[in-house]
């Protein structure tokens, strides 16, 4: 059981180190160039001889990343709330949010930066909106789906909407809440990184944009490698946050009393 | 006991989906007197939770005036305990503070919960002790059993002290076992505070053993046929299901149950 467990925790290690062992050995084996594809030591000493640039880049993608998904989460949150709760709100406005989480975000940054101006804006707009459908949409959920006997016993015992929402729904629907954040702050990162590479002077998608326009290939793979990075730290954050506070809803059987 | 009438529905008649859509119940007439146990049994879809809603004020009648405690029902009682054949905790609280939500919601308690939390918190351990729970107050609700949770269920709709309490079917999903060990709890909780209570079920034992009258419900529309007072003395025990009353009344409860089912459409 033990040593399941400790290969259960190997196991992201030894996936990546495989796969990039089997991208050098291809490179080398088929004398890819590396201004095709270079292999992942290539990239690595790029990474490292061109640390300060990137993370001067790196910085700024983080920031308006953070920025965005937190605009996402609060209006998520409301929109979710809103929706969720109301029949008629529902279907007025789910139609509308399913068409608009339907348009090509790319296609909108050209749009932003006529009214922002380039930089950091349209980044932190792009990521909101990529961000923020999952959260509503799982929040929506979460209260639509809330028990109808349940709300016979609050309604009965004279509770209001907002009684109903904050006691009951709310707590209810962490664990989709969760969830949708996990997947949110993924698109956070690729929402910035699309406005920064059309429209911006500093950022990991601008730095991209530039090396492949001078062919340094290498150093596109080592931004590319710094933004997934930070995807997973913060994935890695928002899994270890709903851990601690649905730890109700991953219920462990351990201590369940039969009978 | 002084027979006046604490719950009294005159004439009351329910369609769901407007005026062409299913009737759940019709010119029904019923009343509960004030600290009685009332039983409701009928074929299944006779509109049992029809009736439970309608005097939550839960849902508004289409036809006809409910009254609850003298005063007409106009929406949401606000102090109604109420209990279901799901036991609908809430998960992400221990069974304590699974007691605790109405508290949280009913007035006036809400505004000074905070306040009288010790207070509070030493109300609901009592009652939980007194239903066998002692031990699993910091339990959450999926730790617990079936019938477990059901014991904690019932804490939840009593620990307000309403006057009246609703529940519908809140034994069916237990073993048979368990299901009459509840009965002694119901019983023995309401010997001691004489809450009102009306109890839907399907079960007739359940309900001679419980209750002091039970009322037949017809198939759906669902209209009471007949009723019946049960005088068995109080407190009833294993042993009372075995008397010949005890099964006299049930077979007849039976018979009526019958004859309704088979003049279901």
């Amino acid at each position: 059981m033990t040593s399941n467990k400790w290969l259960g925790r190997a196991m992201p290690y030894l996936t990546v180190l495989a796969m990039l062992l089997v991208w050098e050995l291809t490179c080398v084996l088929f004398a890819i160039p590396s201004f095709v594809l270079p292999r992942p030591t290539v990239v690595a000493v790029s990474l490292y001889q061109n640390f300060n640039t990137i993370w001067f880049h790196a910085e700024r993608t983080l920031l308006t990343t953070l920025l965005g998904f937190g605009l996402a989460v609060g209006v998520g949150l409301i929109l979710g709330i809103v929706v969720g709760s109301s029949q008629l709100v529902y279907q007025g406005l789910y139609p509308v949010l399913v068409g608009f989480n339907s348009i090509p975000k790319v296609a909108l940054v050209p749009l932003m930066v006529v009214w922002f101006g380039i930089g950091s804006v349209p980044a932190v707009l792009t990521a909101f909106m990529l961000s923020f459908f999952p959260i509503a949409v799982n929040i929506a959920t979460g209260i639509a789906t809330l028990e109808p006997e349940l709300q016979d016993v609050l309604r009965s015992l004279g509770a209001s909407r907002l009684d109903i929402i904050s006691k009951v729904g709310l707590p209810r629907s962490l664990p989709y809440f969760f969830a949708s954040l996990k997947i949110a702050i993924t698109l956070a990162f690729v929402g910035s990184v699309i406005s920064e590479t059309l429209a911006s002077d500093r950022g990991i998608g601008t730095l991209v944009e530039q090396a492949s326009a001078n062919f340094k290939i290498p150093l596109v793979f080592a931004g590319l490698v710094v933004v997934a990075t930070l995807g997973i730290a913060m994935y890695a954050i928002f899994a270890y946050l709903e851990k601690r506070m649905t730890h109700w809803a991953t219920r462990t059987v351990e201590f369940g009393i039969g009978g | 006991m002084a027979s006046e009438r604490f719950v009294e529905i005159a004439d009351v008649s329910l369609h769901f989906g407007g005026a062409q859509g299913t009737l759940a119940v019709e010119h029904l007439n019923m009343s509960v007197a004030a600290g009685e146990l009332t039983a409701v049994v009928g074929p299944s879809g006779c509109g049992k939770s029809s009736l439970m809603k309608l005097v939550a004020g839960l849902v508004p009648p289409t036809r006809g005036t409910i009254e609850v405690g003298g005063v007409p029902v106009k929406g949401p009682l606000k102090v109604v305990g109420m209990a279901f054949q799901n036991p609908t905790l809430l998960p992400w609280r221990t069974t304590l503070e699974n007691l605790m939500l109405p508290l949280q919601i009913v007035r006036p308690y809400r505004s000074r919960f905070r306040a009288d939390r010790p207070q509070h918190e030493a109300n609901a351990r009592r009652l939980l002790e007194r239903v066998g729970l002692h031990g699993f107050e910091e339990r959450f609700p999926w730790q617990l059993s079936g019938g477990m949770q059901q014991r904690a269920s019932l804490c939840r709709a009593l620990i307000h002290k309403p006057s009246l309490l609703m529940l519908d079917e809140p034994f069916a999903a237990l073993d048979a076992f368990t299901r009459e060990d509840l009965w002694d709890v119901l019983q023995a909780m309401w010997m001691a505070e004489k809450f009102t209570t009306i109890l839907v079920t399907h079960d007739l034992r359940e309900a001679v053993y419980l209750a002091d009258t039970v009322h037949i419900m017809s198939a759906r529309p669902g209209r009471i046929v007949s009723s019946y007072h049960i005088d068995l003395p109080r407190p009833r025990n294993p042993e009372t299901a075995f008397l010949a009353e005890f099964t006299d009344l049930v077979h007849t409860l039976r018979e009526q149950t019958r004859k309704e089912r088979a003049a279901a459409p």
